[in-house]
């Protein structure tokens, strides 16, 4: 299982693969929509290939909710407990 | 009294698609076009979508005069007489007739009567479902040959100023005539539905709503003096039903469900991606292309059809429109094995190989 710091150094690559953001710039308190520019296409990509690396399931309607990078974060430590 | 035996359809061993037809409507619209009706602007829309312009009919093209068009050439294309179809089936959900059906009237204007006839409704995935049924038809030698069209008229059913779908999308028709061939030109068909995503992508509501509402307004009466026009209108713009989507769990489903199905469709097939000289996907979204083209790790051997970027998304035309373009630019394709694959409103999905005419 991984700790919240591993589950945001994963995201921060996925997002980097998917974006060309840097990782750096994925930090907890930042808005997918509104501070890194990721639009709903990207933020599935983002979802199904996270829900492959850490192994969890993130329906549909969960994604909406996912507004932060923390958000995100918190959703997957949950799903893998 | 001995029971009489009864005599079988002959079999015809294999199947082709043994010519393809095309029509394109007149106007064409531009991003710029279409920034009128939504704040967005042509970079946002490339970039999202892949979308540089779209083609759509003029208000006296109807679907029917466009599946004529591109019905005439796949039948010249293959070398046959009208009156040699055994079948027309055509995939549309935008003939504005719930009865009678397109096909019948199509097959009457290109020559094919009395012909069987019938329209398919499965959207996006509808020229694969025609394949597969044509396919089965030829056989077992029911029909040595049929017609297949995908035709839509979308901008009938679009609202400009929504921004879920009706900017991608436009008008168009595709046709091919399946025949009966030595070596198996049709692979299996991997096609089904779910029913559990039915209200994913769809109208906004039922057409017994514009009945309802003119019931109503006739109970209450209206008093002219008092009329306020400008309501009514937007009253009654309202009622017309248009497309709406859930973008976002569309894509998902499109992109990783439809990657095991077109999977599913080689394996079924008994060839692996490199086999390949086409992939034509729905052309829904060029990151649903690309996407699904990642998944399905094609070699770059592999052309894939990107027909959106000019034609927009139109739905059960999008795979034959597609497909005639490749085999214009590319001839060298002809006699190639293609990957199809439909997918959309139902939600429902099919694909297939075949084999390039």
């Amino acid at each position: 299982m991984a700790s919240n710091e591993e589950i945001l150094a994963g995201l921060a690559e996925i997002v980097n693969e998917e974006t060309g953001l840097a990782p750096e710039a994925v930090e907890l308190e930042k808005s997918f929509t509104d501070d890194l520019d990721i639009d709903s296409i990207s933020m599935m990509t983002i979802v199904v290939n996270a829900e492959e690396k850490f192994d969890v399931k993130i329906p549909d309607e969960e994604v909406k909710n996912l507004k932060t990078v923390g958000d995100a974060v918190s959703f997957i430590a949950g799903a893998q407990a | 009294m001995s029971t009489p035996t009864l005599k079988q359809n002959a079999l015809h061993e294999g199947t082709r698609i043994l010519g393809v037809g095309a029509y394109r409507p007149s106007v064409i619209v531009s991003n710029d076009d279409v920034c009128q009706w939504i704040d967005s602007s042509d970079e946002w829309i490339r970039k999202r979508t892949g979308i540089v312009t779209r083609h759509r009919a003029p208000h006296d093209v109807s679907v029917v005069d466009m599946a004529v068009a591109a019905g005439s050439e796949a039948i010249e294309k293959a070398g046959i007489a009208p009156g040699q179809l055994g079948a027309v089936i055509v995939s549309t959900v935008t003939h504005p007739y719930a009865t009678p059906s397109a096909a019948a009237l199509i097959a009457e204007r290109i020559g094919a009567s009395p012909a069987p006839a019938y329209d398919v409704s499965a959207a996006c995935a509808g020229y694969c479902y025609g394949i597969a049924q044509a396919d089965a038809l030829v056989r077992a030698g029911t029909a040595d040959y049929v017609l297949v069209i995908g035709a839509e008229k979308l901008s009938d059913v679009i609202d400009n100023h929504e921004r879920t779908i009706s900017f991608l999308l436009g008008d168009g028709a595709g046709a091919v005539v399946i025949g009966p061939a030595e070596e198996p030109g049709i692979g299996p068909s991997v096609w089904g539905s779910d029913g559990s995503k039915w209200d994913t992508i769809g109208m906004t509501h039922s057409q017994l709503e514009i009945r309802d509402f003119s019931e109503q307004s006739m109970k209450n009466g209206t008093d002219l003096d008092d009329l306020d026009l400008a309501a009514l209108g937007e009253a009654q713009a309202n009622l017309w039903p248009t497309l709406r989507q859930d973008g976002q769990t569309v894509f998902r489903w499109a992109v990783w469900e439809m990657a095991k199905v077109a999977k599913q469709a080689l394996e079924a097939a008994g060839i692996e991606a490199a086999d390949l000289g086409a992939f034509v996907p729905h052309q829904a979204n060029m990151r649903i292309i690309d996407e699904l083209a990642k998944q399905l790790k094609l070699p770059e051997s592999v052309i894939v059809a990107r027909d959106i970027a000019d034609a927009g998304n139109t739905s059960a035309a999008s795979i034959p429109l597609a497909t005639h373009r490749l085999l214009a630019e590319n001839p060298e394709l002809s006699g190639k094995l293609s990957l199809q694959i439909g997918f959309g409103a139902g939600l429902v999905f099919g694909a297939q190989v075949v084999r390039l005419p």
